[in-house]
């Protein structure tokens, strides 16, 4: 394969540049020692990140956040194993259509659904409500949840599966011993996919969390919406490390473009 | 097996995808199908200060849409936004997705992992990042320019359709190298050799070989770059402030501070008409364009 030239690379290199610029400056700031936004020159602080255990509302918005992932994303994934086996396996009427409907939330503004909610909860007496909250990102991430799941079980070898039934296993058993360990690898990284974009979420969540439900991005959003300082930079720092964990244990086991792109389309190559 | 045996298992095969999907199916007729129905329903309904919202059929909102300038400044500036990030993300992801992929194994995988991890990092931090970049006095380019003499006074980027424009191309460039880099991947490096070695010229190669078999991973990266940037709202939100509304901040207005639901659910009912009805369109477009490329 061909190199790239000079110019490509002083290309490449600002454009990395730009992409880590915003980045790298709000965990450099995170560090100041002032008590207003500066880059630290003489020394390195972690007067911030003290300072975000004075406010419990950071800290509670984040345990809300989490629980709110982990179960969206564990009842997205769930509901999404039947659906892609049916899309998998079988050739029926109107499964385009279906398909296009579970995709929908990917295509749908975020702030229409967050007004819908919005609407539709306060009708039937969820609005506000952790059970609400639940519903709703359940929805907005179960297009990440059904697309791993579904390449899954469309690259599954099915003679294993056939093997079982002509030895006389029950429709039960062939699913719980052969096809769930095979899709298992599917289930996981859909549901830490599905994990990080509930966990992200912010423009629909904004309309429906309450004061006692809020999740930590609505939290650092309406918090820099009164003023950027410090405190949030470093609340920031600390998301952006955790993600960057999240993010490279990911791209380890699964490989980050196989996530994103869909489909091990590049395996070879 | 008894008579009436051979028809079952035929049968059951037929309902089975049908059962299989039901729970999904139930969960987004119950919650994304009424809910929106229900939205759009609700840009029908009267408002007033003391009365709230009054049930009935009325086209008040949609006509205030329609006629008022206000709103017209509105969906105009969020359209051109939109189109301005779709072209920024489009003029240089697509470089950038080619030279990624010419890169050799280990550079390839690790700026790989650079420049499409941020898409899962919270959107509120990248903002907050072009905020302390730019933002004001206190910014942190701004104040070096200013100590350096370079400028006089800061450059202006927060409140500013620029700003937003920026920051929202950096929030959303990723989409566009991983569209352009996934259509790399079915490219075929012999193509190019083989031009090479007839002596086209690099600029020959990349205008009559590399080009249109991108193009497809161009346009519909744009698609999705468009569609977001028509919808995001936390970006122009933080950037943009209060100043300087786009039709996502705007609908936030009328729900959470001016209490008007009707009114915003109609913008909101706009947006997303105006957008399924632009995304189904390029999409037609681009398929019937590119249509030997997708097979």
């Amino acid at each position: 394969m061909s190199r790239n030239g000079p110019l490509a690379l002083a290309y490449h290199t600002l454009f990395v540049a730009f992409v880590l610029a915003p980045i790298v400056i709000v965990c450099i700031v995170a560090f100041t020692p002032e008590g207003f936004l500066s880059i630290p020159t003489e020394r390195f602080s972690l007067r911030w990140f003290r300072a975000i255990a004075q406010y419990p509302e950071f800290i509670e918005a984040f345990w809300n956040s989490v629980w709110l992932a982990a179960l969206s994303s564990a009842i997205a994934v769930g509901f999404s194993v039947p659906a892609a086996l049916a899309i998998a396996r079988h050739d029926f009427r109107g499964r385009e259509a279906m398909t296009a409907l579970f995709l929908s939330p990917l295509m749908v503004p975020h702030v229409v659904l967050g007004i819908a909610f919005l609407r539709f909860f306060t009708q039937i007496g969820l609005g506000g409500t952790f059970v609400g909250l639940v519903l709703s990102h359940i929805v907005v991430v179960f297009p990440f949840a059904l697309r791993l799941v579904l390449s899954s079980a469309v690259g599954m070898d099915r003679a294993v599966e056939n093997a079982a039934v002509s030895l006389g296993a029950t429709n039960v058993a062939v699913f719980r011993r052969i096809t769930l360990p095979l899709i298992l690898p599917g289930l996981a990284s859909g549901w830490a996919l599905a994990f990080i974009q509930s966990f992200d979420e912010v423009t629909m969540t904004v309309f429906i969390a309450a004061p006692g439900t809020v999740t930590l991005p609505v939290r650092m959003f309406l918090y820099i919406q009164d003023n950027i300082d410090p405190l949030v930079t470093s609340v920031s720092a600390c998301v952006i490390a955790v993600t960057t964990v999240f993010l490279v244990v990911l791209d380890r086991i699964y490989g980050l473009e196989r996530l994103l792109v869909g489909r091990g389309q590049q395996e070879g190559v | 097996m008894s008579v009436t045996a051979p028809s079952t298992p035929a049968v059951r095969r037929a309902w089975a995808p049908y059962l299989l999907s039901a729970p999904a199916l139930l969960l987004f007729a119950g919650v994304v199908l009424i809910p929106i129905a229900m939205t759009v329903i609700l840009s029908f309904h009267d408002w007033g200060q003391y009365k709230g919202i009054e049930p009935v059929f009325i086209l008040k909102n949609w006509r205030e849409i329609i006629d008022d300038s206000y709103f017209h400044e509105m969906f105009l500036r969020t359209l051109r936004i939109s189109v301005l990030v779709t072209l920024i993300a489009a003029v240089f992801g697509a470089p950038e997705a080619y030279i990624l992929n010419r890169m050799r194994n280990p550079w390839k995988g690790i700026f790989l992992l650079v420049i499409l991890g941020p898409l899962l990092i919270s959107v509120v931090a990248r903002t907050l990042g072009w905020a302390l970049l730019f933002g004001g006095e206190t910014g942190v380019i701004n104040k070096a320019l200013l100590n350096l003499g370079v400028i006089t006074a800061p450059i202006p980027f927060m409140f500013t359709e620029t700003g937003v424009v920026i920051a929202l191309s950096h929030v959303l460039m990723p989409f566009m190298v991983l569209s352009v880099w996934a259509g790399l991947q079915r490219l075929d490096p012999q193509v190019e050799n083989a031009a090479l070695s007839l002596g086209a010229s690099h600029a020959t190669v990349l205008r009559r070989i590399v080009l249109p078999q991108v193009m497809p991973g161009i346009l519909s990266g744009s698609i999705i770059v468009f569609a977001l940037a028509a919808s995001a709202f936390a970006t122009p939100a933080i950037i943009g402030g209060r100043r300087l509304k786009v039709a996502a901040t705007l609908a936030y207005d009328e729900f959470l501070n001016t209490l008007n639901w009707p009114l915003g659910a109609a913008v909101a009912s706009l947006l997303l008409v105006a957008l399924v009805v632009i995304i189904v369109g390029c999409n037609r477009l681009v398929e019937r364009r590119y249509a030997q490329v997708f097979q």
